[in-house]
């Protein structure tokens, strides 16, 4: 009889774990954190410090929401994530939101049960070679062994690319990172391959960053943004405009530091919640978005903290840069 | 308590079926109890299942099994698998599938033959009169038995990929095979017209030794003359192909690896992903199978050995002929176990990538459909029918070998 309870309350548990949670916002806010899935550690996307402290730009697309939702940008709990991993956890519900490098495509996007809230990188995929190896670009790299992550979008571009160039390659798959990394490292192949910005990261990591060379060649689209569940508009829409919001900021010159100024700019003191009702559409405090630029800043800051060009990252905004400034980085109005 | 439950009984026969009797009867409630369990169980199941299937749809994700005819798009690292299949980025998700599966399969065959060979030498020379062997023995069991398998897979795959030269400073054998830290690249055979001849010669001795040795096991009984057999199979079962082999001409080309310009490209490449995992299960898993080896040969009892060197065999014969066979009956079942943990195991070959059912599959595809729960279900159920197929196996040679009552 007492087994018969157990496995009856082991039962119950798993029926309870797989009901659908009908609001994101209201879980998250009753259970007082943010829980984010990052990447297992990218330098200046997401990666962890030896105290423990996540830092990057895509940890910062999770504080932001944090700061909106729980008006504290340090209420996020992190849980590093593989490629192969980090759908499943978001679908299972394991996850509120997904900030890991992450690409945007139809597929994913339409069959997988998942939103993308935005773009927050716009990326490509690149090359990387020992500079020992004397090779200059990409299209020489025909019978060369490619290290690369399994389940990536960077797999799929490879092939194509491969196929389209005539290009022959034995392709050396591993599950993590570090593993991908290890590889190359070893000389188990010639050529590693992911988003350029995975690139320069990893360059930065190595010991001696001028033995490697990323090749010119860009072979690949690589829009990089958060992911949200589908069902949940309005977690949806909080997650857009979280980033929405420190693009925007960023585009008003409100930066951490300037954000307490109070100014005549109407579209500024909306963004800061002095005036209108944007709050009210998302379900949140007026205070939300002062929130997300005081405590996590803007995109600038957050850009040029992380990855930007006076950090070993060293990558300039380039096609991130704002619109006004001649990159793409667009946010739509807040209005 | 047993004079009232056959009163009660007693009385339930006399009065036909009475509900109060029913229930103080325990043999009635123990059989209700099961009966209520068993539909709660089934209850909590379908609903369990029922709710997945609802949440999936719910929340738009694409359910049923057309993904499988979808092109993969992605490549595999390059083994058997791809070989068989020809597998390329154009092939479907299907042959993904095939690709894992041979896979596995060629990890788990490889790894039980080796291990069962590991795994013999080892018991045997744990139990051997020579101290240092024994120890030695010993030793080995203790280290890699008590080490979790997948940090050994790391560290033999890490080792190999860091200890072996770059494929420009290839250790060569005679300038036809070599090793380098992308794995052992041997000649690649392409048979020609008329190797099946030499195919099917090699089957013929096979078949033809077997009768021999046939024969002369009868003779053997009736006459008690015993005639080594080994030159007739070595005749028949090497010498005929070979001789057929070059009667033809040589039919049979080999493809050498030669150095490209980051690689050694053609020949037979075994990649290193491949060499380390099934060396860490086989080594990991042959502890096990030398110690039920020990147990079968201790279960023997030693006046059987006593009997043997009195009748006058030879300690390799009172091996061959009176332990061994004893042995092997009680160390059979738990071998078994081994064989059927090992190909579980080989799942772990995740973590160094090489391309196995549930990294292949279950992993890459799964990352790129998205569709959990069939892809899993799937690779679940391989593991099951080839688990089950072992036990099948092994169960019949067990039954083989079990004592014959009369």
């Amino acid at each position: 009889m007492k087994q018969l309870l157990k496995l009856s309350a082991a039962s119950l548990l798993v029926v309870g774990a797989l009901s659908v949670q009908a609001s994101t916002l209201g879980d998250v806010q009753a259970k007082g954190y943010v829980s984010c899935g990052v990447s297992k550690g990218l330098a200046g996307f997401s990666s962890a410090d030896s105290s423990g402290t996540w830092t990057g730009v895509d940890v910062d697309v999770c504080r932001a929401v944090a700061a909106a939702t729980l008006g504290d940008a340090q209420k996020v709990k992190f849980v590093p994530l593989t490629a192969k991993e980090r759908f499943t956890a978001l679908q299972s519900g394991e996850i509120d939101m997904l900030s890991r490098n992450t690409t945007w495509t139809i597929t994913r996007d339409a069959s997988l049960g998942l939103n993308f809230a935005g773009v927050n990188y716009y990326d490509g995929q690149g090359f990387m070679v020992k500079s020992s190896l004397g090779v200059s670009s990409a299209m020489e790299l025909s019978g060369a062994a490619v290290c690369i992550q399994a389940g990536t979008t960077t797999e799929l571009n490879l092939a194509d690319w491969g196929k389209a160039n005539g290009i022959e390659y034995n392709s050396v798959v591993s599950d993590t990172n570090a593993q991908t990394l290890t590889n190359y490292d070893a000389g188990r192949c010639d050529v590693l391959t992911t988003d350029a910005s995975g690139l320069y990261s990893m360059r930065a990591a190595a010991s001696d960053p001028s033995e490697h060379v990323v090749l010119p060649e860009i072979i690949s689209k690589e829009p990089l943004g958060p992911v949200v569940r589908q069902g949940d508009d309005q977690w949806f829409n909080i997650v857009r405009w979280s980033l929405n919001a420190m693009i925007t900021a960023e585009e008003l010159g409100v930066t951490s530091a300037t954000v307490d100024e109070v100014t005549n700019n109407p579209e500024r003191e909306r963004l800061m919640g002095r005036s209108g009702s944007t709050h009210e559409y998302v379900g949140l405090t007026p205070d939300w978005t002062y929130q997300i630029v005081k405590q996590v800043g803007n995109y600038s800051e957050s850009f040029e903290r992380n990855i930007g060009i006076n950090t070993p990252i060293g990558i300039a905004r380039g096609v991130n840069a704002l619109w006004t400034d001649g990159g793409i980085l667009y946010s739509p109005p807040f209005r | 308590m047993k004079k009232i439950i056959l009163d009660s009984l007693g009385k339930s026969q006399h009065r036909g079926l009475n509900f109060r009797d029913m229930l103080y009867n325990n043999e009635a409630r123990a059989f209700f109890f099961q009966i209520v369990t068993f539909v709660l169980v089934v209850g909590l199941f379908y609903t369990a299942i029922g709710n997945l299937f609802q949440n999936i749809e719910e929340r738009g994700i694409n359910t049923g099994f057309t993904f499988l005819k979808n092109r993969a798009g992605f490549d595999i690292l390059p083994f058997l698998g791809n070989y068989v299949v020809d597998y390329t980025p154009e092939s479907s998700n299907f042959s993904v599938f095939y690709v894992g599966l041979i896979n596995t399969l060629v990890v788990a065959f490889v790894g039980i033959i080796l291990s069962t060979l590991i795994g013999l030498f080892i018991g045997i020379a744990r139990l051997s009169n020579n101290y240092l062997v024994a120890k030695l023995a010993g030793g080995y069991i203790e280290l890699f038995r008590n080490v979790p398998i997948l940090l050994q897979i790391l560290f033999w795959y890490n080792l190999f990929i860091n200890l072996f030269p770059h494929p420009k400073q290839s250790f060569a054998f005679f300038d036809i095979m070599f090793l380098n830290q992308r794995g052992l690249y041997l000649p690649k055979p392409i048979p020609e017209d008329g190797f099946l001849l030499v195919a099917l010669s090699l089957l013929v001795g096979i078949i033809a030794s077997y009768f021999v040795k046939q024969h002369y096991k009868k003779k053997h009984e009736l006459t008690g003359i015993h005639t080594s057999t080994w030159p007739f199979s070595v005749a028949l079962i090497l010498g005929l192909p070979i001789i057929i082999f070059l009667v033809l001409g040589s039919p049979l080309q080999f493809d050498i690896a030669v150095l490209g310009k980051f690689n050694l490209r053609g020949g037979m490449n075994v990649v290193p992903e491949f060499l380390a995992l099934t060396f860490a299960l086989s080594v990991y898993t042959a502890t096990y199978i030398a110690e039920a080896i020990r147990s079968g040969i201790e279960a023997v009892d030693k006046g059987q050995k006593e009997a043997a060197a009195a009748i006058g065999l030879t300690p390799t014969q009172s091996l061959k002929l009176i332990i061994l066979p004893q042995a092997l009956r009680v160390a059979i079942p738990p071998t078994i176990n081994q064989y059927l943990n090992l190909t579980k195991n080989s799942s772990l070959a995740t973590a160094i990538g090489y391309p196995e059912l549930m990294s292949a599959f279950g992993g890459t595809v799964l990352n790129q459909v998205g569709q959990a729960v069939e892809i899993l279900a799937m690779a679940m159920l391989v593991y099951l029918v080839i688990s089950l197929f072992i036990s099948l196996l092994l169960n019949y040679v067990n039954n083989k070998m079990a004592i014959q009552g009369r």
